[in-house]
């Protein structure tokens, strides 16, 4: 490992151990958080897969039904049926922080829905009704789901950057600045021997 | 802060979310659901986009992987679903643990 280019002097020696110290202790902090980061993840990426699941197999079965539904009325009178809805889904979206990370936190507040739904039943078939009343009870969940899938990537995120911020102190910083101070120490003691012996030679001479 | 709901996908798959009162954007190929999507971002917090599409623009959609907002979920579209959702999964656990703790 390469030594730092500093003057092996007592004022770098200092400073370098102080920078050891932090270099050591940031290194502990960095692991720790590293550590909690994963296992929140590891309880967020279960949650994930679970709610993936359901909510693939339900869109599933809703789309398809739907599908079926539509087919057996004619394409501009869906069209228009459809194209009219009179519930708007609002979220509530706020941000929240896992171990610093900030992440959403979505909830569905309001479903403002007039009684019923929104075009007239005679034009289209209850099989549809039913199938576009699935796909609103949906909603909250695909939102959930929403919510959890991005805070599982953005964990994953910065585990990885703490992860090479970890690595770098563990094997570039530390081993560099040991190295160093190790360097100091020994051009130190060198000196000092030389001075002692310099010193010994002139009194032999006298 | 309100945000508000959008899912760009193929036409038939995003009728029925259309009369569920989410906003819904079809787009005929990836191209138009990458615009789509571009201009989507900034109004809209939510965007569920459909699966044959999202995995088209893969590399596109990872921008928003860094921000909290907007959140784009890939869903299963009306064919059913493709095991992308799951591949996602899997990529972000592979990215954070490095194994695979549930596959």
């Amino acid at each position: 490992m390469a030594r730092l280019n500093v003057n092996p002097t007592r004022m770098e020696l200092k400073k370098l151990k102080v920078r050891l110290d932090t270099a050591k202790r940031g290194h502990k902090l960095l692991k720790d958080k590293s550590d909690e980061m994963v296992r929140r993840f590891s309880v967020i990426i279960k949650e994930n897969k679970r709610l993936r699941d359901e909510v693939e197999r339900e869109l599933s079965e809703t789309l398809k039904q739907f599908s079926i539904a539509r087919s057996v009325t004619p394409a501009y009178q869906a069209e228009t049926a459809f194209s009219m809805p009179s519930v708007a889904v609002v979220a509530e979206c706020d941000t929240g922080s896992i171990m610093s990370v900030p992440v959403p936190v979505v909830s569905i507040v309001e479903q403002r829905r007039f009684e019923g739904l929104p075009y007239a039943y005679a034009e289209i078939t209850g099989e549809a009704d039913c199938s576009v009343e699935r796909a609103a009870a949906l909603i909250p969940k695909m939102v959930k789901l929403a919510e959890v899938e991005k805070t599982a990537r953005l964990l994953a995120a910065e585990i990885e950057r703490n992860k090479r911020r970890v690595n770098a102190l563990e094997y570039v910083m530390i081993p560099q600045l040991e190295e160093t101070i190790k360097y100091i120490k020994s051009k130190l003691d060198e000196n000092e021997r030389a001075a002692v012996i310099r010193l010994m030679k002139v009194k032999s001479k006298a | 802060m309100q945000g508000k709901m959008a899912i760009v996908g193929d036409g038939e798959s995003i009728t029925v979310f259309k009369a569920a009162g989410v906003a819904a954007f079809p787009a005929e190929n990836s191209d138009a659901a990458k615009e789509l999507v571009r201009k989507l971002a900034k109004e809209y917090a939510i965007i569920f986009i459909t699966e044959e599409f999202s995995r088209l623009l893969e590399s596109f959609l990872k921008r928003f992987d860094e921000e909290p907002y907007p959140v784009v979920l890939s869903v299963p579209s009306q064919k059913g679903t493709t095991g992308y959702g799951d591949e996602l999964i899997k990529k972000a656990m592979e990215r954070a643990l490095g194994v695979d703790i549930l596959f």
